[in-house]
């Protein structure tokens, strides 16, 4: 019996050991909500170039940690480090793909984009203030909508992510009673009333589950699931519903060049067809990169994203970064990352 | 040496018998196979010691920071605002302490009547189809749990236990309350079904190790299938079933994946079991790939908490355990 | 052994068959009645929610499992042919180590605790370790590998498979040492009596005879934990992370099984999904084939 054992377990070793080219593999970790994106790019670009890289889920804190601590080449973050951070860690930070957060809701009788909701009624909602359908703040906004005499049940994140944070940043702009009481971040102390779903397809299940109820998901998530989001009233005052040239139209405005770090908020963005609740999902690494060949292969493949990863990114319902923010970002690429002291030449 | 065989002239010299008296020999390598195997079991112990205070070691040090901030109302406290740094262990200790109370009443007399059933009254073939199905439940992944039960068992409960519980025995404040299928009781039952598996599969060895001798001389004075083992079965294998029932307890203690997709996440301490809760384990799980800081350190400090609840399980049962041999006196 | 005071040692004790009057003997045969019926609906409400599990994992993952999904690597959404084939090897690989590693020395405890410890301060004190290690939730493991094995300043500054291996083995080590505990000191004295006296050696003893006396539920210890640890999450998602790419090494990122359906369980997509409960199908059918392997084995030994 034990020769069989050891020889399974060579056969397997063998069947492991001999598979792959030689290129090393170039892992990144971080934020959860970019990673289908990062996962097709990552998978078309090795069969370009042969070069794998590994990007993973785990949460855009530990993605920070991780890439601090040097344990992976790449962090990704959907809430961006300040100028202090990021000179303390010695990291350089850039947007690298752009998405937009939805409120979705179960209502018998309402359909997809039928809702219309203003910011302050949302954030008084998720309050714990308004608490039914048929309430006289949302009737106004819906003259002729059926609306019902249900409660309404909030649905939020019962995990820490970044898709809260941009979440609660949005509603901490616009509803100032929010920001007093509750505040934005990654986790926050959500009114009692609420019910909390783990991940975005937890905020899903428990919406497709429960009459009544509102939640937010990441555009992704509300479009595969077909699931009935509703119109936002954004900064200029339209009632805009959600969708790529929506968050596009956030990015136009922002101040990319004026913010150190492109730590740039797409939230609440000036434009008749701006969709409020829109954020950037970041990529960390060292200014200083141990391995100029793991650096320059890196590069190369955000470059690629850049400039050729568009069609992939609408295909899975993300926005890719504008042409002029990224040549901002290569720019300071050569200015600042550096391999044993000299630039890197991609 | 005595005994020795007395030499005589003529004859050839004898071979001293101390030459035939291998016992030294044997004695001296017996030893050296039995220390041997005694070193290396000793080993074994050491290492599963060594490995237990390492882990409470490194707990301890990575919860100092919020151990230091909040000292002991920490454990008493409802609070939970990361925002401002507030927190409090309380609703998930609740919450630890009910599903796991759920999950254990369930499961126990669940397990051991079956465990019953597979080795006295079912056929022997249904009872390797049965048993193995078992042990596969334990194989499923805890995430699959989850998703099952976020998406399956949470509209089941939403549709079908949780209206006829409401209504039949809705005049408890453990069955009132608006429900949605997710929440403690939820959570309490998937538990019991992750632990089922466990307490059974072991209870049943138990019971398959009671020597035939002392079952059959029952049987033979005219007792019942139920008296035996209530009798003979469960007592002399009381250890063993102890030990099965600690095992699907600490499972459903340390549970992550599963209890997380279900319970709700609620920092509310409510009496009905249909409210949203969270546990030790749900709040490590989610809270964990996000937290930096203060707050990693209050979930490490979490985690010490749970640690403390099983030493007192444990405590508990070494208790019960020695209360049960002295009576028995086996 | 009997308990003092039941039925059967108080008829015994009163020494009178007429004692037992048919009255009794039918009200104790319908509470055996009874509780044989209670015992076959306990078995079916187990079965049940087994069947609806299995059933469920069936159905969803059934449409997944194809040649290709056994053979391919993962492909992004919307990319169909994708597989889990380097996921399957890293399972297999980081839960045979975990295997090699944990159940020796979980055996070895056993065996202490059971045959030498007992009852002594020691072995009391090892027992409460063993217990309390079980109830650890197993992410705390993750983290207590992570800080040893792969953040610095103490690990290797990467993640690895073998850290991964680590991490399962420590879950093994305490189900197999109490498992086996608990068989172990199922054995009778007399089998062990009998066997000093014929001047077997302990080691011998333990190794030949009592073990094989036990073996059945020693072999359940075993399976029970690499059954556990082939369906955990928690513990690897900070030690061995997972990896969209072959397994060359295991000292680095390793793709594996149960990460894998974290990830695309909780996707979006129709096909990531599929495949994560396709993935959750191969996992049951891998350990399945384990037991029936491993109880093939064992029964062969028997003649």
């Amino acid at each position: 019996m034990k020769p069989i054992f050891v020889s399974a377990a060579v056969a397997l070793c063998a069947v492991a050991g001999c598979s792959g080219s030689d290129s090393t593999t170039i892992h990144g970790a971080g934020a959860s909500f970019p990673y289908p994106i990062y996962s097709k790019w990552a998978y078309t670009f090795e069969q370009l170039d042969g070069a794998r890289i590994n990007y993973q889920s785990i949460g855009s804190s530990a993605g920070i940690n991780q890439v601090k601590d040097r344990t992976v080449n790449f962090g990704a973050s959907d809430a961006p480090l300040d100028k202090k951070e990021l000179d303390a860690a010695g990291l350089v930070q850039f947007p690298l793909v752009i998405g937009g957060i939805v409120p979705v809701v179960h209502l018998s009788g309402v359909k997809a984009g039928e809702l219309k909701l203003s910011p302050e009624v949302l954030a008084n909602i998720f309050l714990g203030e308004i608490t039914k359908w048929n309430d006289s703040a949302i009737v106004a906004l819906n003259p002729d909508g059926k609306l019902p005499d249900v409660a309404i049940t909030p649905v939020r994140r019962s995990d820490g992510s970044g898709t809260t944070w941009i979440y609660t940043n949005y509603l901490s702009a616009v509803s100032s009673p929010w920001k007093e009481r509750i505040g934005a971040g990654k986790e926050v102390s959500w009114p009692a009333a609420s019910v909390g779903g783990k991940g975005n397809e937890g905020v899903a299940a428990n919406v497709t589950q429960i009459d009544g109820s509102i939640g937010y998901v990441e555009y992704a998530y509300a479009v595969q699931n077909k699931m009935t989001h509703v119109q936002l009233q954004n900064k200029a005052g339209k009632f805009v519903e959600p969708s790529l040239e929506a968050f596009s139209a956030a990015a136009k405005n922002a101040d990319w060049a004026g913010t150190p770090g492109f730590a740039v908020a797409l939230i609440d963005q000036p434009g008749d067809d701006t969709w409020p609740i829109v954020g950037a999902s970041f990529i960390l690494l060292h200014n200083d990169q141990p391995d100029r060949a793991v650096a320059a292969k890196m590069l190369k493949f955000f470059d690629w994203c850049f400039k050729h990863g568009g069609d992939a990114a609408k295909n899975l319902h993300f926005v890719p970064i504008p042409a002029d923010v990224y040549t901002l970002v290569e720019a300071d690429w050569d200015k600042q990352i550096q391999s044993g002291g000299k630039p890197i030449e991609r | 040496m005595a005994g020795d065989i007395e030499a005589h002239p003529g004859l050839p010299t004898p071979t001293p018998l101390s030459d035939y008296d291998r016992t030294g020999d044997v004695a001296r390598s017996r030893h050296f196979g039995d220390l041997l195997f005694q070193s290396l079991t000793s080993l074994g112990a050491v290492i599963l010691v060594a490995v237990v205070a390492s882990i409470l070691a490194l707990l301890i040090w990575k919860s100092l920071p919020a151990m230091q901030r909040f000292g002991v109302g920490f454990i008493a406290s409802s609070d939970w605002d990361p925002l401002h740094d507030r927190y409090g262990a309380w609703p998930s200790i609740y919450g630890t302490l009910v599903t796991t109370a759920i999950a254990m009443s369930v499961a126990v007399p669940l397990a051991l009547v079956t465990a019953l059933f597979l080795v006295d009254l079912s056929p022997p073939w249904l009872s390797r189809i049965v048993g193995t199905g078992l042990e596969l439940l334990a194989a499923v992944p805890s995430i699959i749990y989850g998703m099952w039960g976020m998406t399956v068992f949470a509209s089941f409960m939403q549709r079908w236990v949780e209206p006829a519980l409401a209504n039949t025995l809705g005049f408890l404040p453990l069955f009132q309350g608006s429900f949605n299928g997710m929440g403690m009781l939820t959570a309490g039952l998937i538990l019991a079904l992750m632990v089922l598996p466990y307490i059974c599969a072991v209870s049943r060895d138990v019971f398959r190790m009671t020597p035939g001798v002392l079952k059959e001389s029952a049987y033979g004075m005219g007792a019942t299938t139920w008296e035996v083992t209530r009798d003979v079965t469960i007592p002399y294998g009381m250890r063993g079933i102890l030990g099965a029932v600690f095992l699907g307890l600490a499972r459903a203690i340390g549970e992550t994946m599963a209890v997380t997709f279900v319970i709700g996440d609620n920092r509310n301490v409510a009496t009905s079991l249909f409210a949203s809760g969270n546990t030790i384990s749900s709040t490590l799980a989610n809270q964990f790939n996000e937290a930096a800081g203060l707050k990693y350190s209050v979930l490490v400090e979490l985690g010490l908490v749970l640690f403390m609840i099983t030493v007192a399980f444990e405590i508990a049962a070494h208790l019960w355990l020695r209360r049960l041999r002295n009576a028995g006196g086996r | 052994m009997m308990a003092v005071g039941s039925p059967v040692s108080q008829a015994i004790a009163s020494g009178s068959a007429s004692d037992m009057a048919p009255r009794s003997i039918a009200w104790r045969r319908s509470i055996d009645w009874a509780v044989r019926v209670f015992a076959t609906l306990s078995a079916c409400i187990g079965l049940v929610a087994l069947t609806w599990i299995l059933m469920t994992v069936c159905l969803r993952g059934g449409q997944a499992l194809s040649w290709r999904f056994v053979t391919q690597l993962p492909t992004p959404p919307g990319v169909p042919g994708g597989g889990v084939s380097n996921a399957i090897v890293g399972t297999c690989l980081m839960t045979a180590l975990a295997a090699l590693v944990g159940v020796p020395l979980g055996l070895l405890a056993g065996v202490y605790l059971a045959e030498y410890g007992k009852n002594s301060p020691a072995a009391v004190a090892v027992r409460f370790a063993a217990n309390i290690l079980m109830g650890t939730p197993s992410i705390l493991i993750g983290v207590f590998v992570n800080v040893l094995l792969v953040s610095p300043p103490l690990g290797l500054g990467h993640y690895s498979g073998y850290a991964g291996a680590a991490a399962l083995a420590i879950i093994v080590l305490p189900v197999v040492a109490r498992t086996s505990e608990d068989m172990l000191r199922l054995v009778p004295d007399t089998l062990r009596e009998s066997a000093l006296a014929l001047g077997c050696p302990r080691w011998r003893m333990t190794l030949d005879i009592i073990f094989r006396a036990a073996r059945g539920g020693l072999l359940t210890g075993v399976i029970l934990a690499i059954a556990r640890v082939s369906g955990e999450t928690a513990p690897l998602l900070f030690t061995a992370l997972n990896s969209e790419y072959s397994v060359r090494s295991l000292n680095e990122q390793t793709a594996n099984l149960t990460v894998f359906i974290a990830n695309k369980g909780q996707s979006p997509y129709v096909d990531w999904q599929q495949m994560a409960w396709g993935a959750a199908l191969l996992i049951t059918l891998g350990v399945l084939s384990l037991i029936l392997f491993a109880r093939f084995i064992l029964r062969e030994r028997k003649s």
